[in-house]
C-alpha cells in the first residue's frame, strides 16, 4: 500500500465553476415568476407612459408654463377659445397642505412612538399597536366627511382667534373674514391621515434601539428620559425622517379628504387661514365630471406631474430609511 | 475574608473618607427570573479599595449578581430578589432610595464596549455628567483626567472630536472606563470587560484596574482565571450545578489558587471543568 | 457533595415597585390638576372639553416645576413623561371623535330595509326611512372580488420571485414594490381611465383594475414577509428528496404559509376597500342596483358616501354617515379576521 505524501502537492487547484441549467418546468416557472415580479415595475412604467401620452398635448402647447402658471380657466375648453391651464397654484397648494401636515404631525409622531415604545405598559402596547394599524385603514372619504362636518367649524373658531391675535403675520392674514375650508383645515385632516403610518415606521425604528447602549445610559445614572434623549432619539433620527417623508408622500396625493375640506380656488395662496386653495389631486377630481376633451388632457397631464412628484419623494424616503438601516446593521 | 455566613456584617464595614472609595456588601441576596431561582443566599463583602474577582463557569449567575449591586437587575421583566445590598452600610434597595443615585455611586463597565455612536470621544467621556445632572467647572479637565486614568489620553488627545465608534475594540473599552470614571463612582463593577478584546488590550486594561484600585472598590467578573490571579485581592467562586447560583468559596486570591478549601474550587482553578 | 453552609431560603420580592404612597402622590397631583382645569374653564374664555384638557396638562406640568430646583434630572424626567403621555392621548382624541361620530350619525340612517334597497327611486330630500345602500354593497363586493382575483395571485407571484427565485433583479423588484405602494390612488384611477374607461366607459371592471393597482404592492410586501419566515431547511428537505423548484414552491413552501397569504390578501383588501378617488374615474356611480361587470357605472360604498355628501341635504348627509358606518364595520371586520388568522397560524408553527 502506498502512502500518499501530502508534501508533494505544489499548487492548489482552481475551484470548479458550477453552473445550473434549469430544465423544463423550472425554466417556465422562473420565467413566469420573473415576469410577475416585474409587474410592479411594468405597471408603474405604463402609468407614467399613458398619462404622459394622453396629456402630451399640454406640454406641447404650454411647455414649462404648464407647471409655472397659476391660472386654470376651463371656459371654452381649448386655448383658442380662451381657456388656459396651469397647475402652479395647485402645486403650491399641494406643498402647503402637505407641509402643514408634516409640521403638525412631527411632535405627535415622536411623542406617540416614544410613548408606545418606552412608556406604555407591555400589555397595552400590542393592543395599541394593532389599534394604530386599524386607524391607518380608515378611508379618506371618512376623514373628509368628518373633516367637513366636525373639524371645519372647530378650526374656523381657532382660525378666527388666530387671525385676531396674529393677523399681522402674513401667513395668518386673510382677505375676507371667512375661515372655513382653509388650507389649515385640510392640512390638519392630512395630519391625522399620515400620523398612523409615520408612527408605525418610527416606532419600529425605536424598538430596535441597541439595548446595550440604553443599559450604558442607565448605568451612568440616567433617567428614562435621559436615556431616550441621548440614545434613542439620535439612533432613530433617520428612521423618523424616513417615516415623515413617507407620510408626506401620502399627503401629497390625497384627494377626497382635501376636496371636502378645502375650498378650491386658482390663485397661489400662502395664507393658510383663508378659505381658498387646493391640491393637484382635488383639482383633478373636481373638474373631471364636466371636463371637455382638451381639459381632460390637461387633467391627465396634471396627474402625470403628481405621479412624478410623489415618486421622487417616496424614492428619497426609501433611500433615507435604507441608509439608516445599513448604518446600524 | 469570612466564608459564607448568615449573620449581617455591617458592623465591620467602614468607609474610607478622603478618596471616596466605599465598601459594598451583599447580605442573603437571592435572585429570580420569574419562577426560576438563579441566585441563592449570596453573602459577600467588598472592602473599600479592594479588587474582588468573581469567578466560576458560565451561566452560574455572576452577571446577574453584579447587576444587583447597582440596581440594573430590576430592568428585566419578571426579575425579583430577596436580601439586601449595603453600600457603606446603607441598604440600596430601601424604598426611599432613588436607584439613579445608586448608579451614580456604583459605576459599571460592560462586556461588549458600548460607546455612544452619536457622540464624539470627548462627548462620550462626559456623557455620564449630562445624564446624571452633575455640574463640573471645567469639562475639558474632566475629559483629560478620566482618559488619562483609563490609559487612553495619549492616543486620542488630538482627536477628541472624532466619533466614538472610530476606535479599536480595546480603545473603545478604555473609553467606556473613562466614561464610567467621569461621574466619580466609589465602586466600579466590571462584567468581563476584557472578554471581547485581544491580549494586548487586556493587559493594558488590567494595568488600569490596578491603578484605579487605589481610589475605588472594584468588583470584576471574569472567566479568565489567570486574569483573576493577576488583578484581584480576593476571589469568590460561584457555582450553579443543578441548584441556584451559590458561593462555594471566597477568600484571598492566593488561597483560592494555591490552597482552596473546597475540592470543587480546586477542580475549577486547575481547569478540570469550566 | 455537601456545601460549606446550607443556603438560607427566602421569598422573591420586587422592592423597586412603585410604592402605594408614591402612587397616591401621583393621583393627588392628577386630582389637583383636574380641579384647577375645571375652575379655569368655568371662569375664563377657554371653554369646552379641549380647553379643559389643555389646562389640565399645563397645571399637571406646573406641579412638577418646583422639583426642578431640588433634582432637575428627576423633574425633567417627570415633565417629559407627562408631555409624552399627553401627546399620545391628544393624538387619539380626533380618531375617537371620528369613530364616535360615524357610529352616532351613521346609525341614524339605518332602518329595516336600509341594507336591502337601492337609491333608484329615492330623492335627496326623501325621509330617512326610504332608500338604502344595497347597490353600494353589491357594487363594492363585485369590484373588490375582481380586484382580488387580479392582485392577489400577481402579488404572491411577485413575492415568490423575491423569496424563491431570488434572481438578479430582486433588489430592483423590491424597490419597485416599495415605490408602487406610494402611488396616489387618484393616479391609479386616472391611469385605468386613460387605458380603459376613456374608450369603453365606466364599468365595474375598470374600477376593479384601478383597485388592483393599489392592492398589488400591499399584498406583495406582506406575502414577502410571510414567505421569508419559512425556514431554509424546509426547502432543502424538499430539494433533497429530488423535487424541482416548481414542486417545492407549490407543494411545500406555499402551503406552509397558506394562512399568512390569506392574511396578506385580507390586508390588501382592507387597504383598498374604502378608496374613493380611483372609482371616480373608472366605476363612477349609479344609484340603482347593478351586478354587471361591464355594463356601465356601478355603485360602491365610498362613492355612495361621496355622492350623498355632494348632494348636501340633511337627509343625504345622514345617509353619507350611514355609508361611512357600513364601510368602517366592513374594514374593521377584515382586520379582525386578519388578526385571528395570524394568531392561529402562529399557534400552529
Amino acid at each position: 500500500m502506498t502512502v500518499t505524501d501530502n508534501t508533494s502537492v505544489t499548487s492548489t487547484p482552481e475551484p470548479r465553476v458550477l453552473s445550473v441549467r434549469r430544465r423544463g418546468a423550472d425554466r417556465v416557472f422562473r420565467g413566469a415568476v420573473t415576469f410577475g415580479g416585474l409587474s410592479t415595475f411594468i405597471v408603474q412604467a405604463l402609468i407614467a407612459g399613458f398619462l404622459l401620452y394622453r396629456g402630451a398635448q399640454l406640454f406641447a402647447d404650454y411647455g414649462i408654463d404648464f407647471i409655472t402658471s397659476e391660472q386654470w380657466i376651463n371656459a371654452g375648453d381649448t386655448p383658442e377659445n380662451g381657456a388656459t391651464y396651469g397647475v402652479a397654484a395647485m402645486l403650491v397648494g399641494t406643498i402647503v397642505t402637505a407641509l402643514i401636515a408634516v409640521i403638525v404631525a412631527l411632535p405627535f409622531v415622536v411623542g406617540t412612538s416614544l410613548f408606545l415604545e418606552f412608556y406604555a405598559p407591555k400589555r397595552l402596547r400590542s393592543i395599541l399597536v394593532s389599534l394604530l394599524d386599524l386607524i391607518a385603514a380608515i378611508p379618506s372619504i371618512v376623514y373628509g366627511l368628518w373633516g367637513y362636518i366636525v373639524l371645519v367649524p372647530q378650526v374656523s373658531g381657532w382660525s378666527k382667534s388666530l387671525n385676531e391675535y396674529l393677523g399681522w403675520f402674513p401667513l395668518f392674514d386673510v382677505p375676507i373674514p371667512i375661515f372655513d375650508r382653509s388650507p389649515l383645515t385640510a392640512g390638519l385632516v392630512l395630519t391625522l391621515m399620515i400620523l398612523p403610518i409615520a408612527t408605525s415606521v418610527t416606532r419600529e425604528v425605536y424598538s430596535q434601539t441597541p439595548r446595550d447602549q440604553l443599559s450604558a445610559a442607565y448605568a451612568l445614572g440616567g433617567s428614562r428620559w435621559g436615556a431616550i434623549r441621548e440614545v434613542a432619539l439620535p439612533y432613530g433620527r433617520s428612521g423618523l425622517v424616513g417615516g415623515m417623508l413617507l407620510g408626506m408622500g401620502r399627503a401629497l396625493g390625497e384627494t377626497v379628504a382635501v376636496l371636502l375640506t378645502l375650498n378650491l380656488a386658482f390663485d397661489i395662496n400662502f395664507r393658510i387661514l383663508a378659505s381658498a386653495g387646493g391640491n393637484v389631486a382635488s383639482l383633478i377630481a373636481n373638474n373631471f365630471g364636466e371636463a371637455g376633451p382638451y381639459e381632460l388632457k390637461a387633467l391627465l397631464a396634471a396627474g402625470f406631474v403628481l405621479f412624478c412628484t410623489t415618486l421622487i419623494v417616496n424614492l428619497i424616503a426609501s433611500f433615507i430609511v435604507r441608509g439608516a438601516e445599513r448604518k446600524y446593521a | 475574608m469570612s466564608t459564607s455566613t448568615t449573620t449581617p456584617v455591617s458592623a465591620s464595614i467602614t468607609t474610607t473618607g478622603a478618596t471616596g472609595a466605599q465598601s459594598l456588601a451583599s447580605v442573603g441576596l437571592h435572585a429570580w427570573f420569574g419562577k426560576r431561582h438563579v441566585l441563592a443566599d449570596i453573602n459577600l463583602e467588598f472592602p473599600a479599595r479592594s479588587v474582588t474577582g468573581l469567578i466560576g463557569p458560565s451561566g452560574c449567575g455572576k452577571s446577574t449578581y453584579i447587576r444587583m449591586l447597582n440596581r440594573m437587575h430590576e430592568f428585566i421583566d419578571g426579575a425579583a430578589m430577596a436580601g439586601t445590598v449595603l453600600l457603606d452600610g446603607e441598604d440600596i434597595y430601601d424604598p426611599g432610595v432613588d436607584p439613579i443615585s445608586i448608579r451614580r455611586k456604583v459605576g459599571m463597565v460592560f462586556q461588549k464596549p458600548n460607546p455612544f455612536p452619536a457622540m464624539s470621544i470627548g462627548e462620550n467621556v462626559v456623557a455620564g455628567l449630562k445624564l446624571s445632572g452633575m455640574k463640573v467647572p471645567n469639562k475639558n479637565d474632566v475629559i483629560e483626567d478620566c482618559l488619562t486614568r483609563a490609559g487612553l489620553w495619549k492616543e486620542v488627545k488630538d482627536r477628541l472630536k472624532a466619533a466614538g465608534g472610530s476606535l479599536s475594540g480595546g480603545q473603545q473599552q478604555r473609553l467606556c472606563i473613562a466614561r464610567a470614571l467621569a461621574i466619580t463612582p466609589s465602586v466600579l463593577l466590571m462584567d468581563e470587560p476584557c472578554s471581547a478584546l485581544d491580549p494586548a488590550s487586556t493587559l493594558r486594561i488590567e494595568e488600569t484596574i490596578k491603578e484605579l484600585a487605589s481610589d475605588m472598590t472594584i468588583v470584576i467578573v471574569t472567566h479568565n482565571m489567570q486574569q483573576a490571579a493577576r488583578v484581584s485581592d480576593y476571589c469568590a467562586f460561584f457555582l450553579a450545578d443543578e441548584h441556584p447560583g451559590l458561593i462555594v468559596e471566597n477568600d484571598r486570591t492566593e488561597v483560592i489558587f494555591t490552597n482552596p478549601r473546597d475540592p470543587r474550587t480546586l477542580d475549577y482553578v486547575s481547569g478540570r471543568f469550566g | 457533595m455537601t456545601l460549606i453552609a446550607t443556603p438560607v431560603d427566602a421569598l422573591p420580592t420586587q422592592p423597586w415597585r412603585r410604592s402605594t404612597s408614591s402612587r397616591l402622590h401621583n393621583l393627588g397631583y392628577g386630582l389637583i390638576s383636574l380641579g384647577a382645569a375645571g375652575i379655569v374653564t368655568l371662569i375664563s374664555p377657554l371653554a369646552g372639553p379641549l380647553g379643559f384638557y389643555l389646562v389640565f396638562v399645563v397645571v399637571r406640568i406646573a406641579l412638577i416645576v418646583p422639583l426642578v430646583a431640588r433634582d432637575s434630572i428627576a423633574a425633567r424626567d417627570q415633565i417629559m413623561a407627562v408631555v409624552i403621555t399627553a401627546g399620545f392621548v391628544t393624538a387619539f382624541i380626533p380618531w375617537a371623535s371620528i369613530v364616535s361620530t360615524v357610529v352616532r350619525e351613521g346609525l341614524e340612517a339605518f332602518h329595516s330595509d336600509y341594507l336591502f334597497t337601492d337609491m333608484k327611486t329615492t330623492s335627496a330630500t326623501d325621509a330617512l326611512g326610504e332608500g338604502g345602500l344595497l347597490h353600494a354593497i353589491v357594487g363594492s363586493t363585485i369590484i373588490l372580488v375582481i380586484a382580488s382575483l387580479i392582485a392577489i395571485p400577481l402579488g404572491i407571484v411577485a413575492a415568490v420571485y423575491v423569496t424563491e427565485v431570488k434572481g438578479r433583479l430582486t433588489r430592483f423588484v423590491r424597490l419597485m414594490t416599495m415605490s408602487m405602494s406610494g402611488v396616489p390612488s387618484i393616479v391609479a384611477g386616472l391611469f385605468i381611465y386613460s387605458v380603459v374607461a376613456a374608450e369603453f366607459g365606466f364599468s365595474a371592471l375598470a374600477g376593479a383594475l384601478a383597485l388592483a393597482v393599489l392592492m398589488l404592492p400591499t399584498v406583495s410586501r406582506t406575502a414577502e414577509e410571510v414567505l421569508g419566515l419559512v425556514p431554509l431547511e424546509l426547502r432543502q428537505a424538499s430539494y433533497a428528496l429530488g423535487a424541482n423548484q416548481v414542486g417545492t414552491t407549490f407543494k411545500v413552501v406555499l402551503p406552509t404559509v397558506r394562512s399568512g397569504l390569506v392574511t396578506a390578501s385580507v390586508l390588501g383588501l382592507a387597504r383598498v376597500a374604502g378608496e374613493t378617488a380611483p372609482l371616480i374615474f373608472t366605476a363612477f356611480y349609479s344609484a340603482s342596483f347593478s351586478a354587471s361587470l361591464t355594463g356601465g357605472a356601478i355603485g360602491s360604498l365610498p362613492m355612495y358616501v361621496f355622492q350623498n355628501f355632494k348632494v348636501g341635504t340633511a337627509e343625504a348627509i345622514t345617509r353619507a354617515w350611514g355609508g361611512a358606518f357600513v364601510l368602517l364595520v366592513f374594514i374593521s371586520s377584515l382586520f379582525v379576521i386578519a388578526r385571528l388568522l395570524a394568531s392561529r397560524s402562529r399557534k400552529k408553527v
